[in-house]
């Protein structure tokens, strides 16, 4: 049952539907970060204990189709959830003006990190 | 307009050190950690882009004794917030609310995340590979 008046919901007044939105984001972005997480500590330690970690042999496993999807599913979901993660941290101990600036910094340093590590991947994958 | 001087909730220093606040804590330190990681990882990826020369310079960096530590600290920090991070799922669907659960769950990561690490860094110095 409905506690909201009538006139509450034709003024639009009340909750506007977004109040969980941020702990759904970082709980899916969780789920889908198990498998992700997984792949990259195996294939990286793989890579690294058959000795193919040098230059060579760092690119041609970048450029495996499968391990470049991999690659951008993760920097993409990793960079997500860690700016949620990192944003409940600022909030929670940092206060005033400093509060707000950090983070809008901390939300650009993300994206720009996400841009930066999937150009790379493309560029490697898509050879130049 | 509160007082700016009142007293920040929680007083750590009054609580007796228990497996649940310590695994809370790590939980946030390690996301922490791993949002430094994820730079790095990206720094690998861009070096990999970048050629030959920075891919090496990078790659010594990291094969450095202080590397390998730095490289080790990351792998446990990334399955130590898996492991608790599906701990905490498992909470959000309402399950493991009892109090023998919480410490039972606690050992669990802890045991599993060291695990992992080991297994991963095991793989990583060609003992398993």
């Amino acid at each position: 049952m409905s506690r909201r008046t009538s006139l509450g919901a034709a003024l639009g007044l009340g909750s506007a539907k977004e109040g969980a939105s941020h702990w759904w984001a970082e709980r899916i972005s969780a789920v889908a970060l198990i498998p992700l997480g997984l792949w990259l500590l195996f294939s990286m330690a793989i890579l690294v204990g058959s000795n193919n970690a040098d230059f060579l042999g760092a690119v041609d496993w970048i450029a495996v189709p499968f391990n470049a999807v991999m690659l951008i599913l993760f920097i993409a979901t990793v960079s997500y959830h860690s700016a949620l993660g990192v944003q409940v941290v600022i909030e929670d101990y940092v206060q005033g003006s400093l509060k707000v600036v950090s983070l809008v910094l901390q939300k650009f340093a993300h994206v720009a990190a996400a841009a930066a590590g999937i150009f790379s991947v493309l560029k490697i994958a898509l050879g130049s | 307009m509160p007082d700016a001087n009142r007293p920040l909730s929680p007083h750590l220093q009054i609580y007796r050190w228990q497996i649940t606040m310590i695994l809370s804590i790590v939980h946030r330190t390690s996301g922490v950690a791993l949002s430094v990681g994820l730079l790095l990882l990206v720094l690998w990826l861009i070096t990999a882009a970048t050629g030959p020369e920075s891919y090496t310079r990078l790659r010594e960096l990291l094969a450095s004794p202080l590397g390998v530590v730095v490289l080790a600290g990351f792998i446990f920090a990334l399955s130590f917030h898996l492991c608790n991070g599906i701990r905490h799922l498992f909470w959000d669907i309402g399950k493991g609310f009892e109090i023998p659960q919480y410490h039972a769950s606690g050992w669990a990561v802890i045991i599993v995340s060291l695990l992992l690490t080991a297994t991963v860094l095991a793989i990583g110095s060609g003992v398993l590979a």
